[in-house]
């Protein structure tokens, strides 16, 4: 896994959505297929999804490094993943969270209040030098507020990486493959 | 309810997979394995190496299609099965290997003879799994042979800690269904989708140019009869990639052999001015392509695999069908045969063919005798040894321009019958793959072409053979080098040979094979060759070593230097003047 791209996402950035048998080495098994085949992760999140024994993993990927639909059937010949679908970011809601602990004093405190409140950020902790806010929202607007924040000086910065869900309108459910697609793809089938 | 411990339910759960034989070699953390071991009916075989094992297993997979068993203890016997797994890994080839693990309790202490086994070979098995509790061993034994044999095949690999062999739990069996719900992502495909079958039947009716490309996923899905079914009602030429030799059998006209890099000028050439390859469970390696951006740039493709990934990885198919090639090549059959019933015809392949025998005619896979007094052609050993070897030969290689020589020279007329080390090219592959498939087939003629190279590399297994009453041949083509670096250094590098020089005087072969009790032989000249062979054919309960002292200048063509252009072939210098004819 490379870092990537500091400042933002591309708008061609593809997320999968990935659902796995929740077992022990699972994450290793995902994260190191993207090794060996030479494939970038932007940002990866991980949690146990609505299935019992399931998890999700919501990897986002860079597009340039190989194509996508490689990488797709590739994750497919993991035994433990169970469903892969692909959100295209103009039909799903994406959401991340940030945590920053900005170097501050007292006198230019309220600048960052400002930006927060702006942001509609929240104030977590205040000390007499520093300060840390959390905010929670799309990536690209976590983009936009680390950007104005690092002029201030970050100390600390957290992001969990993005987790993403298609939008509830119709269509925006976009699988990569179906079953009965020429293509084979054998895992597609909605539970 | 049978109580019993992990290890017998371990040795009951394999018995219950109808193994019948287990390559291995024991240690502390597998020992409790070993134990029950000794009431089972499964035949164990006590190797001299771990890596022994492994190809072993290997070899008897190739021969029999069931799949080759590895048993070792953990730390370096696991790290020791590393390069059989991969090797499988990148021949799809069925096989399991079970590895003993430090007890749960020690697990990520760094204990003794601890190593993370299960991390080690996730990139090298089709699926891994470290088995926490005795309860849980019947289950992974069922699915480790359901991964490895379904689907596209492959190597599995289970850990088992030493407290979960020791412990006790209730016998079960998992049913067929119980495997499947337990494995919710794991539904290969195996029927073909109509459309796209009709689609390449079509396809197939309009080709003028048309080839059959046909590699390794044929044998896996056993569809030689299909195949040949296939060419009858199109008459399309074969081609058959090094893993697939066997197939289709050379003595038909139709049988191309063997394309790509080292492969048959006039194969690599047809499939370079092809308007159709119908590839069959082949996956365009670049030791068939050359550079990808010139290979074949006239042909449509029709690619059959049952590996989804294989599809569009290096060339992109007009007609992609993921499916078992057996089922699809039915089919496809199936279609062919109703187009043809409606009336549809092919284009006269005439044209076509001609060239292919022009090509063929012109430009043979050819080598000059050697003149008296000097040494051996390796060739020369290979043809005598096909013309004298009892039918229905199984014929083993290791890598290196022995292992091109064995395809190029050998007839195959049966499949199963050629074993070697393909998209890995394990030097040291021969002699345990042979042991495997003397195992696997004990009726069978068995013999290991191998270099000198790959011959110290894995040579102690013929104690394996000897001690375990297995007995196999080995013609070892002795020319005192790396040959196949060698080659490169002398082609591409000036001449300038680095570290490539064995030795022509060490090891003795005949001493060595006389010392793990089998029958040794140097041959030299050509009269000998001969009869050296019947000699060794005459010679069933005991191996037999033919040293043959061969050419070290000797060079494999034709050759496509790496990274060019199959359009750019090197044909064998006796041929260059005509080289433009080639096109
Ligand atoms: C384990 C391993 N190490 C190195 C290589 C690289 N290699 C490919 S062919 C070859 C030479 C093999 O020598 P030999 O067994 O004498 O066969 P020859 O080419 O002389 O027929 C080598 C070193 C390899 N394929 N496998
Ligand atoms: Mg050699």
């Amino acid at each position: 896994m490379t870092a990537v791209n500091p400042k933002g996402s591309s708008l061609n950035h593809h997320i999968l959505s990935v659902l796995v048998q929740n077992r022990p080495g699972v994450l290793a098994r995902v994260a190191s297929l993207f090794a060996r085949r030479g494939y970038n992760i932007y940002s990866l999140a991980v949690a146990p999804a609505e299935d019992e024994g399931m998890s999700r993993i919501t990897i986002v990927v860079d597009v340039d490094t190989a194509p996508l639909e490689q990488i797709v059937k590739q994750l497919f010949k993991l035994i433990d993943v169970v469903k892969i679908s692909e959100l295209d970011p103009r039909r799903s809601v994406e959401r991340e969270l940030l945590l920053a602990t900005v170097r501050v004093d007292v006198e230019h405190r309220s600048q960052i209040v400002e930006l927060a409140t702006i942001f509609e950020a929240k104030m977590l902790a205040v000390g007499p030098d520093a300060m840390t806010v959390s905010l929670e929202g799309h990536p690209d607007k976590l983009d936009d507020f680390e950007e104005l924040l690092s002029d201030r000086g970050i100390v600390e910065l957290q992001r969990t990486g993005r987790v993403a869900l298609p939008k509830l309108d119709r269509g925006a459910h976009l699988r990569v493959n179906t079953p009965n697609s020429p293509r084979g793809n054998t895992k597609g089938t909605v539970r | 309810m049978t109580r019993m411990t992990g290890a017998q339910a371990l040795i009951k759960s394999l018995e219950m997979e109808n193994v019948d034989t287990i390559f291995g070699l024991p240690g502390g953390c597998i020992l409790p394995a070993y134990d029950p071991l000794l009431e089972s009916s499964i035949r164990h075989v006590l190797v001299r190496h771990e890596q022994g094992a492994g190809h072993m297993a290997e070899g008897y997979a190739h021969v029999t299609g069931r799949p080759g068993v590895a048993m070792v203890t953990s730390g370096p016997a696991a790290t020791n099965l590393v390069t059989p797994l991969m090797d499988a890994y990148m021949d799809s080839i069925p096989m399991v290997g079970i590895t003993g693990q430090v007890a749960t309790g020690a697990i990520g202490t760094d204990a003794f003879q601890e190593c993370d086994t299960v991390g080690i070979t996730r990139s090298c098995t089709k699926h891994n799994e470290l088995v926490m509790s005795a309860d849980d061993i019947p289950m992974a034994v069922r699915v480790a042979f359901h991964i490895a044999t379904t689907g596209r095949p492959g190597p599995t690999l289970i850990d088992v800690p030493k407290d979960v062999l020791e412990n006790e739990m209730t016998w079960y069996w998992p049913s067929d269904d119980e495997v499947k719900a337990s494995l919710p992502g794991y539904r290969p495909n195996t029927k073909g989708h109509p459309r796209m079958i009709k689609e390449a039947a079509k396809l197939i009716m309009q080709a003028e140019r048309p080839l059959l490309y046909v590699g390794g996923g044929m044998l896996k899905a056993r569809a030689a009869e299909v195949l040949r079914e296939l060419v009858d009602l199109t008459g399309i030429h074969v081609v058959t990639t090094l893993m697939a030799r066997g197939v289709f059998p050379d003595s038909d006209p139709l049988n191309l052999g063997m394309p790509g890099m080292h492969g048959n000028a006039y194969t690599t050439t047809a499939m370079q001015q092809s308007d159709l390859l119908i590839n069959l469970g082949a996956r365009f390696d670049d030791r068939i392509t050359g550079r990808v951006g010139s290979f074949a740039p006239h042909a449509k493709v029709i690619h059959v695999d049952i590996d989804p990934a294989e599809q569009g990885k290096v060339r992109k198919p007009d007609v992609p069908i993921v499916g078992d090639c057996r089922l699809v090549t039915e089919e496809l059959v199936k279609e062919i045969i109703a187009l043809q019933e409606g009336g549809v015809a092919q284009p006269d392949l005439g044209p076509w063919k001609s060239r292919i025998s022009g090509w063929r005619e012109q430009f043979p896979t050819t080598y000059e005798q050697s003149e008296p007094g000097n040494a051996l052609k390796p060739q020369f050993c290979l043809e005598q040894l096909r013309e004298l070897a009892p039918e229905g030969t199984i014929l083993t290689s290791g890598v290196g321009q022995h292992q091109m020589w064995s395809s190029l020279h050998w007839k195959f007329e049966e499949p199963y019958t050629w074993v070697n080390s393909g998209g890995l090219g394990t030097m040291g592959f021969s002699i345990p793959a042979a042991i495997g498939a003397k195992m696997g087939r004990p009726d069978r003629t068995v013999w290991a072409v191998d270099g000198d190279g790959c011959f110290q590399m894995t040579a102690q297994e013929l104690v394996t053979a000897t001690v375990e009453r297995i007995p196999i041949k080995v013609a070892l083509l002795n020319n005192s080098y790396l040959g196949m670096v060698r080659q490169w250094q002398e082609m591409f590098y000036d001449e300038r040979y680095s570290e490539v020089y064995l030795s022509t005087e060490y090891p003795d072969y005949v001493k060595w094979a006389e010392s793990m009790g089998c029958v040794g032989i140097r041959v030299e000249s050509p009269e000998e060759v001969a009869p050296a062979i019947e000699k060794a054919n005459s010679i069933n309960d005991r191996t037999v070593v033919i040293e043959f002292r061969t050419d070290s200048n000797e060079k494999v063509f034709p050759m496509v230097p790496a990274g060019r252009s199959n359009d750019d072939l090197l044909v064998h210098p006796t041929q260059t003047a005509i080289r433009d004819r080639l096109a």
